[in-house]
């Protein structure tokens, strides 16, 4: 079936991530010194290079190249970031089928949302990256009932990861060590949910090429 | 079985520091400590905590995984699904506060106590009874 999603769309995927995070390295920096210790920008730079220095172009299946790369993160990046990044993509991996079609693609999503819980433990309204991918996973769901392309599905996951990310300004953190900012910690967009919404830009780009 | 401790700190100096306190009262006991990102940053490493606990268990001891803030969490749990089913049955995250735990969790292992035992000192309860 036309655009189903292949190893070659995870392939340009990662690179797609690898370039965003290097280029939102300074922004992600500044969001995570707000709440947080500030590495995330440098974590996240960090381990998505090593992902792309990690990247076997002629992998047969989308399984293999993000299960890789959910590795690569848990082995590279010093913060949570890559338990939870590289859970998310190896659950992901784990979900996806040699070619990817929109129905999969929500299984897909979905088993990356259910990774970073079960390694955070956060709920929606805790203000993590949990923000993000969880709007983004009932978007993908909705978008694929209404019959749409891998590609819109990822779109809408995109564009709701976004305001996910955009509606953890108004939360108090409950979880990391934002979460001992208490109230001080409104007014500030969650680093992770920030990043998550960058990936899943990466997705739909890479699904469009 | 033999328990031994490794210390999972974001920071090298606080686990090196950590497992030194620690081992003043149990001396008999190995104390690992695996703080930092292995090239010099805060953090927590996979591969450090992993190989850790890889040399306790291949010098047949049961590892008691002690950790300081929430994201060694995830590092040591990411570290014990990696081991499998059945190494990771002799390893536990004893979680609890770092400093009173670890030297509480090296003083139940001094005296014998098995896996259960110093991952329920690591709680350091009777402190804050
Ligand atoms: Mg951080």
């Amino acid at each position: 079936m036309a655009g189903e999603l292949t190893a070659a769309w995870a392939v340009a995927w990662m690179r797609d991530a690898a370039g965003v995070l290097a280029r939102q390295r300074e922004e992600l920096i500044e969001l995570d010194r707000a709440i947080g210790d500030g590495d995330h920008g440098e974590n996240m730079d960090r381990g998505f290079q090593a992902v792309v220095a990690g990247l076997d172009a002629s992998a047969a299946s989308p399984k293999e190249v993000l299960s890789s790369a959910g590795r690569t993160l848990i082995s590279t990046v010093g913060g949570a970031a890559g338990p939870l990044y590289g859970t998310a993509l190896m659950r992901a991996g784990q979900a996806a089928k040699e070619r990817i079609d929109a129905d999969n693609l929500v299984a897909v999503l979905s088993a990356a949302l259910e990774g970073v819980q079960a390694r955070g433990k956060a709920q929606v309204g805790d203000k993590t990256m949990v923000d993000a991918w969880s709007p983004a996973v009932e978007a993908a769901r909705q978008a694929n009932e209404g019959g749409a392309t891998p590609l819109d599905v990822l779109r809408a996951a995109a564009s709701a990861a976004e305001q996910g990310a955009e509606a953890t300004v108004g939360m108090v953190a409950r979880k990391g060590r934002a979460s001992y900012l208490g109230e001080r910690s409104v007014g500030h967009q969650d680093p992770g949910a920030t990043s998550t919404a960058h990936i899943l830009q990466s997705a739909a780009k890479a699904a469009a090429a | 079985m033999s328990v031994g401790l490794v210390i999972c700190s974001h920071s090298a100096k606080l686990a090196e520091g950590v497992a030194e306190l620690a081992g003043q009262m149990a001396k008999a006991v190995t104390i690992v400590p695996a703080g930092g990102t292995g090239d010099g940053r805060i953090g927590t490493s996979v591969e450090l905590v992993s190989a850790a606990v890889e040399k306790l268990l291949d010098e047949g001891l049961d590892v008691a995984v002690l950790t300081d803030l929430g994201s060694a969490t995830m590092t040591v749990e990411s570290v014990i699904e990696a081991l499998g089913p059945d190494r990771a049955a002799h390893v536990r995250h004893a979680e609890g506060p770092l400093v009173e735990g670890a030297v509480a969790a090296s003083v139940a292992a001094q005296i014998g106590g098995d896996l259960t035992a110093v991952a329920l000192a690591a709680q350091a309860k009777e402190l804050f009874a």
